[in-house]
């Protein structure tokens, strides 16, 4: 539980080639942009719950490419019915990395269900997923990184509470978008 | 009421749609078997209509276009979720059939059925309507074409007359202790 976020979502995006990766909003947006700006990457800064969903609908859109959510435990308490729509679809190419600090970082730091006895991983095995997994060491981390962009894979990584200096990537949403759709080769709809 | 409900779907179909979620309604029952027959098309159950918000988001930004199928009571779970339409300047393409107008006979419909226009307006979503048989297909038509070829947020209010009213109840009811109950029973 002594992880830093930085760290740990930099391991994640290591060498991200062409993955897909769709960030919740708050800490996990602001760490995707640590990690370093990409045309691929897609930053929420609202739409609290969506993350997975976003995720869904660009994983089936594009079979062929590999698609990473990386949000928050608030985020995806949010949208946890997601967990169930996403396993019922079936989505082969799309992972999901919980960065878990067990609080509602951005908001005072309030702890969070998942401080308070729900297992997301047990709920993600509950509603279907196949592969589970719970990273709290470094070395774990990078075990998962291989797996998630192999596997229908739902990952939780334990990440220590302490808040770090925030990083603002691009907020305007019609900018990343287009980017993003650009780096795809999809132009205008 | 199938030949309107099968123009909806092609109206769907025509207009490009590949990926459809859906939070079912008797209203939508034959445009989701269908898109669920149809291998270009997919149909995906969703938990709450906020997720089909994001679903159709996700499947721009892969090039996919989609369409999110509910009933009038589900609009007030997508409020906050619309916030991707505007923010993204995005294509949003929603059918809702109407519950608590026509006919109504459950209270607890009423409600978000008479707010459903005022709420997606007040996020910024244009809002059509189609009341008769005839016009559902060509009104779920034009609203693809707006929401696709220019990228704004459309929803089209499926009226609770072309649906009918729901009939809970197909004899007579007698009252009986604690409440009603079908007659002859």
């Amino acid at each position: 539980m002594s992880l830093d976020r930085r760290a740990v979502m930099a391991e994640l995006v290591r060498d991200a080639g062409d993955l897909l990766v769709v960030a919740g909003l708050g800490s996990a947006t602001y760490d995707l942009g640590a990690a370093g700006d990409r045309a691929e990457n897609f930053y929420l800064w609202g739409a609290m719950g969506g993350a997975a969903m976003i995720g869904l609908g660009l994983a089936l859109a594009q079979p062929s490419r590999r698609v990473l959510v990386a949000t928050g435990d608030g985020e995806a308490l949010m949208g946890m019915g997601a967990l169930a729509t996403i396993a019922a679809a079936g989505a082969p190419n799309l992972a999901i990395a919980v960065l878990d600090n067990r609080r509602f970082g951005e908001t005072g730091g309030q702890t969070s269900h998942t401080g308070l006895g729900t297992d997301l991983c047990a709920v993600a095995a509950g509603c279907g997923w196949q592969a589970t997994a719970r990273a709290r060491t470094m070395a774990e981390v990078a075990a998962l990184r291989p797996r998630l962009r192999a596997e229908a894979l739902f990952a939780v990584v334990e990440i220590s509470p302490d808040e770090v200096e925030r990083f603002l990537p691009q907020r305007d949403g019609t900018w990343i978008a287009r980017r993003f759709r650009a780096a795809l080769g999809i132009g205008p709809d | 009421m199938t030949a309107w409900q099968n123009e909806v779907f092609e109206a769907l179909k025509e207009s490009g749609v590949q990926q459809i979620g859906y939070v079912p309604d008797a209203g939508h029952a034959i445009t989701i078997r269908r898109a669920e027959a149809d291998p270009s098309i997919r149909a995906v159950v969703l938990t709450t209509e906020e997720e089909g918000v994001a679903l159709t988001a996700g499947a721009w930004l892969g090039g996919q276009r989609a369409a999110l199928l509910m009933q009038s009571s589900g609009v007030g779970n997508t409020i906050n979720m619309l916030s991707l339409a505007g923010n993204l300047r995005m294509p949003f393409l929603a059918v809702v059939t109407m519950r608590g107008e026509w006919g109504e006979f459950n209270p607890w419909q009423v409600p978000m059925g008479t707010a459903t226009p005022a709420v997606l307006e007040a996020m910024g979503v244009l809002v059509r309507r189609a009341d008769h048989p005839a016009e559902a297909g060509l009104v779920v038509r034009a609203a693809a074409d707006l929401a696709f070829g220019s990228s704004v947020a459309v929803t089209v209010l499926l009226s609770q007359r072309l649906i009918g009213a729901k009939v809970f109840v197909q004899k007579p009811e007698e009252r009986v202790e604690g409440g009603w109950r079908e007659a002859g029973q």
